[in-house]
């Protein structure tokens, strides 16, 4: 091959010497290719029709709601009723793209490929559900980063209006952190148990969807405690409560909000334990598909 | 070095279900044929290899690293190809590949660069950029192999890789296999179920049976020459064997083949002579080895 005599030689096959990343950069690449995933980025046109409609309506929901607030100088919604409000946007948008994630892997037979690399197995699921945390916070956060903007550019008090609305906004982007995880961790979950992804959108919105009759006869139950711990039932209504009690007025306006009594801490550690038997349970779940 | 070695490795499942037993087998760097009927425990071993499963006793050892007690250490210096569809519909074979090797720790750049240098090697051009869901079967092998190659492991695993592919293309992978082998220094374990397969492209064959070891050894220990001519001619065959048994060349036939005892040179001028006096077409006629199925066979347990 060190011969000079001009003639373009095939150099064949070249062994790697260059570095190689630890465990950390690779769960990056990981997690942002499931963010990736989840938005349709880099994939086939007719993957990114569902997320971006859903991502073009809350974000004209946002800018609605500011253009009426700047016109008629009256909140309509606050930051987290905005949350509230696209719930079941959420919802469906999860139903769509936890099944993206993990679903599609399972079916398509690729996690051998991830399992022989050097990947530990906790760290495909907990990339996967970080993504798409990350999608379903973004989703919830930047409309109301929107409708931020909007109202910092039409304040008429300058600097301390900018301020209070950031005092405002910062709580509402927690409450859509809160979303996120709880729905992130349960629709993954639920994906992660089929390999077809019509039954795991269908799982994921029956979850949400079952649950909610539940709250519906638990709260005409004959006992108040009953009554005020009926929205724990349901994930939706459970955010909701933990919001009703760590935000108070920022969600509810001063419109009453959901009856649950004094019970706030306990449907936030119910919140927590919900994810973290979520979370669990993913881990184990992979732990066995890894084995096979 | 040792490439891989067990001892005395035992896999059961459940207690109940036995895939492994006793297996102690040590072998060199090369290409290694790792041989079984279906259930004879390959798959099991392989996953051990790559520390998906634990043994339930004895130890194994990856080029010198423990695969139980450091696996990401063993997965990084090895590359896996899966036996069943592993590849996702809807991504280019450039895509899926680039993204592998950045699971196993390649730079973004790196690994786009590998990605289409491995598919490259593997015989996927243009077709790389096109989504996997479109290509045929022996496309689809070939991306599993590249996606196994991306990141320069110095150990390939590969499971029943000619699975599903027409004569030519069994051809065509087992070449490449062989090419892998030999030109880019990288070990290979192939394992198959088609002895006759891996036998042409390995240089130390693994047989294993119900969980145990058949027989381990180089292959050149196995196909030594024997002192056994074969002729073959067109048409004749029976003529020819009655000609050769009059001049006291005691003939075995075997199918088509006529076998004869070599004694010396001499041997071959008589049988030439006889085939030219008798005006026939010669076929071949060759020093027969051994045939490595025959070794196989003549060791293995009477087992129902």
């Amino acid at each position: 091959m060190s011969d000079a005599t001009g003639v373009i030689h095939d150099i064949g096959y070249q062994r790697y010497t260059g570095p190689r990343l630890g465990r950390r950069q690779v769960f990056g690449a990981l997690y942002l290719h499931g963010v990736r995933t989840v938005f349709g980025l880099g994939r086939s046109a007719k993957a990114k029709i569902f997320p971006w409609l859903v991502v073009s309506v809350v974000t004209v929901v946002a800018a609605g709601v500011t253009a009426v607030r700047s016109q008629i100088g009256e909140v309509v919604m606050t930051y987290a009723q905005f949350a509230d409000a696209m719930s079941w946007l959420v919802i469906f948008f999860a139903a769509v793209a936890a099944p993206e994630l993990v679903s599609r892997d399972l079916r398509s037979g690729v996690l051998p490929l991830y399992f022989s690399r050097p990947l530990p197995r906790g760290d495909y699921a907990l990339s996967k559900l970080l993504a798409l945390v990350t999608a379903l916070w973004l989703l919830l956060g930047g409309p109301q980063l929107v409708m931020f903007l909007g109202a910092a550019f039409t304040t008429n008090r300058g600097v301390r209006g900018v301020w209070d609305e950031l005092l405002d906004l910062l709580p509402g982007l927690l409450y859509a952190g809160l979303w996120a995880v709880v729905f992130a961790s349960i629709a993954l979950l639920v994906a992660s148990l089929t390999g077809k992804r019509a039954f795991a959108a269908g799982g994921i919105v029956a979850v949400f969807l079952m649950t909610t009759p539940v709250v519906g006869v638990l709260s005409i139950l004959p006992s108040r405690t009953i009554n005020e711990l009926a929205f724990v039932a349901s994930p939706p209504t459970l955010v909701g409560g933990v919001g009703n009690w760590a935000l108070g007025d920022r969600l509810t306006q001063g419109r009453g909000g959901m009856p649950i009594g004094d019970f706030g801490p306990v449907y936030a550690a119910v919140a927590v334990l919900l994810v973290a038997a979520c979370v669990s349970l993913l881990l184990l779940r992979y732990r066995k598909v890894a084995a096979r | 070095m040792t490439l891989l070695a067990t001892e005395s490795l035992t896999k059961t499942y459940g207690g109940r279900v036995t895939a492994l037993t006793d297996l102690t087998v040590s072998v060199e760097p090369g290409i290694i044929g790792l041989v079984g009927a279906n259930g004879a425990g390959k798959s099991t071993l392989i996953k051990i290899l790559l520390g998906l499963l634990p043994p339930t006793s004895g130890r194994v050892q990856v080029l010198g690293l423990d695969p139980t007690t450091d696996p990401a250490a063993v997965r990084a210096r090895v590359g896996y190809m899966p036996e069943h569809d592993a590849l996702p519909p809807d991504l280019s074979a450039a895509e899926l590949v680039t993204h592998l090797g950045r699971i196993s720790g390649l730079p973004r750049t790196v690994a786009r660069e590998r990605a289409s240098e491995a598919l490259r090697h593997v015989g996927l051009h243009e077709e790389r950029h096109r989504a996997v869901g479109g290509y045929s079967t022996g496309m689809k092998q070939r991306v599993k192999l590249a996606q196994a190659l991306v990141h320069d492991p110095d150990l390939l695993l590969l499971d029943e890789p000619t699975n599903g592919l027409d004569p030519a293309g069994r051809d065509a992978m087992l070449a490449l296999i062989h090419r892998i082998g030999t030109e880019f220094g990288i070990s290979v374990v192939v394992c198959s179920h088609l002895l006759g397969e891996v036998e042409r492209i390995c240089d130390t064959l693994v047989a294993i049976d119900g969980g145990r070891l058949l027989r381990a050894d180089r292959v050149s220990a196995m196909t030594t020459a024997t002192d056994v001519l074969a002729v073959e001619v067109s048409e004749g065959t029976d003529e020819l064997a009655a000609r050769l048994a009059a001049l006291d060349l005691p003939v075995t036939r075997d199918g088509r083949l006529l076998l004869l005892q070599l004694a010396d040179d001499a041997t071959y001028d008589q049988i030439l002579g006889a085939v030219a006096e008798l005006d026939l077409p010669l076929h071949r006629l060759d020093q027969r080895r051994h045939r490595v199925a025959e070794l196989f066979a003549a060791r293995e347990p009477s087992h129902v």
